[in-house]
């Protein structure tokens, strides 16, 4: 086809298209070398340094974020262990309080058992020197009540005669006796060995009040010194 | 614009269609000299040669003035052309050793996608590789390239045995085999490579000009035939785009095969 339009060509001489001329190609090889110099100096070297730096950029956040999660793994393991140690110490205070609480309710059981035990003692001490401290009185009111009784019945004073005044008193003995016998066989609470210091203490203690609902016009001052001892 | 210069060729007292001729390729020269008993002309033609190849150089050294991680517009054009190559044919086609042969695969692919295009742009219409100058340039590069890479990696002995008896042949075979291998890979390789790529933007060239200057013809012959003016206007635009298609098809199948051509010289024994 190129033949044929060489052939054709009203200008006769036609340049042959498929032989280069010299000049061009030297013309063409400096085009493509410049073009090819730079490109592959400058141009394609710099893309290279760009995608290496790129990857790197890439692979180095990658490993940072892989450090991160491992860090984190860490973190979340202490974390866990922490928890679980703090979960066995609840457990362990828990434990305790309730030991703890048991053992105050057992102590103030056990108070209030020995104050109830106390308060019933006391009770019962009062009501033991409370017997006694009436049956002295009865005591001597029988006593005194007696005497008026024989003197009305005498009519005459007995006081005047110490004779008599013997037999009152030797009466009164044996009454006393009586009263030591009776608080032995009635009273209630104390033992036999604490009833006399019981009985004397209430003696003592209600000597005054006893001595004052006692204390007789005639012979109130006959009667007390006797009963001391 | 073109179709007038192109068709300066016709004598004026000729009535009838004027078809484009080999003329289209030799324009007058803007200006010739002599050096060193080697003639150069300077013609329309080589100067579209020098701004295509200006334009992709400044193009992609614009691209990496400024290089970043992340890629502005520029850059990333740039890089993608790039990695296009690097990539889709010398990584393709060689392998990992094919990187090492980016460079030059890229700088062929471009220089001749520059020229090429040069074919359809408006003002320049020519393609610089429809003159064979140029082709035979790249292909006698890549000739001497292949063959010494071929050399390098497997010593001069081994190379050319290799090219001259293929292994896994009968030996009977290497009659007609040897004759064949010889010729087809240091002869043939070089001028196919050549030939394809210029012939493709030639005949590309004067296809885009019969239909540019019959849709002339048509609307100035005078009868009824200027109802075929637009069928030949709206193939001439038709045949632009098969041309832009035919341009960067022909660059990428030299890259390819000059990536080929270098696999197998690379290859330890055949």
């Amino acid at each position: 086809m190129l033949l044929q339009l060489a052939v054709e060509s009203t200008t006769g001489e036609e340049p042959s298209p498929v032989i280069p001329p010299l000049g061009e190609i030297i013309i063409g090889l400096i085009a493509f070398a410049i073009l090819a110099y730079v490109l592959m100096k400058y141009v394609w070297p710099r893309m290279e340094a760009t995608f290496e730096a790129r990857r790197d950029a890439i692979e180095g956040g990658i490993k940072r974020a892989e450090e991160a999660q491992e860090e984190a793994k860490q973190l979340l393991i202490d974390y866990r262990q922490q928890l679980a140690e703090a979960r066995t110490e609840a457990a362990q205070i828990r434990d305790n309080a309730r030991a703890e609480g048991q053992r105050i309710i057992e102590e103030m059981r056990t108070t209030a058992q020995e104050e109830s035990a106390r308060i019933v003692q006391r009770g019962e001490d009062q009501l033991t020197v409370q017997r006694q401290q009436v049956v002295r009185e009865l005591r001597g009111e029988i006593g005194t009540l007696a005497t008026q009784l024989a003197e009305r019945v005498v009519g005459e004073s007995l006081a005047a005669d110490p004779a008599r005044q013997r037999t009152v008193d030797r009466f009164l003995d044996d009454l006393d006796g009586m009263a030591q016998s009776v608080p032995a066989g009635v009273g209630a609470g104390p033992s036999a060995a604490a009833s006399p210091d019981v009985a004397a203490e209430a003696s003592t203690t209600t000597d005054r009040p006893a001595g004052a609902t006692r204390v007789d016009p005639e012979d109130g001052d006959g009667r007390t010194p006797r009963r001391r001892p | 614009m073109s179709a007038t210069i192109l068709a300066a060729n016709c004598p004026p007292d000729d009535p009838g269609f004027c078809s484009p001729t080999v003329n289209e390729f030799f324009p007058k020269p803007l200006t010739e000299f002599s050096l060193l008993g080697v003639d150069f002309e300077i013609t329309r033609i080589t100067v579209i040669s020098w701004l295509a190849t200006a334009a992709i150089l400044a193009f992609f050294v614009l691209s990496v003035r400024r290089p970043q991680l992340v890629p502005r517009k520029l850059q990333w054009m740039g890089e993608a052309a790039y990695s296009f190559v690097r990539d889709g044919i010398a990584r393709e086609v060689i392998g990992r050793e094919g990187l090492r042969f980016a460079p030059y695969l890229a700088a062929v692919f471009f220089f001749i996608v520059a020229n090429n295009v040069m074919g359809i742009i408006p003002f320049a219409q020519i393609s610089p590789n429809a003159k064979i100058a140029l082709p035979a340039v790249l292909a006698g590069v890549t000739y001497l390239l292949f063959n010494w890479v071929g050399i390098r990696s497997q010593g001069v002995g081994p190379y050319f045995k290799g090219i001259a008896f293929p292994p896994g042949v009968p030996k009977a075979m290497y009659v007609l085999i040897t004759p064949i291998e010889i010729a087809s890979t240091l002869i043939f390789r070089p001028l196919t490579l050549a030939i394809r790529l210029f012939a493709n933007m030639f005949a590309g060239h004067l296809l885009l000009v019969i239909f540019a200057l019959g849709t002339v013809y048509l609307l100035q012959v005078g009868n009824f035939s200027i109802i075929f003016a637009p069928v030949s206007f709206v193939m001439a635009i038709i045949m632009t785009f098969f041309e832009l298609l035919v341009q960067i098809l022909q660059a990428y199948v030299f890259t390819v095969l000059t990536a080929t051509y270098l696999a197998g010289a690379l290859e330890e024994a055949h």
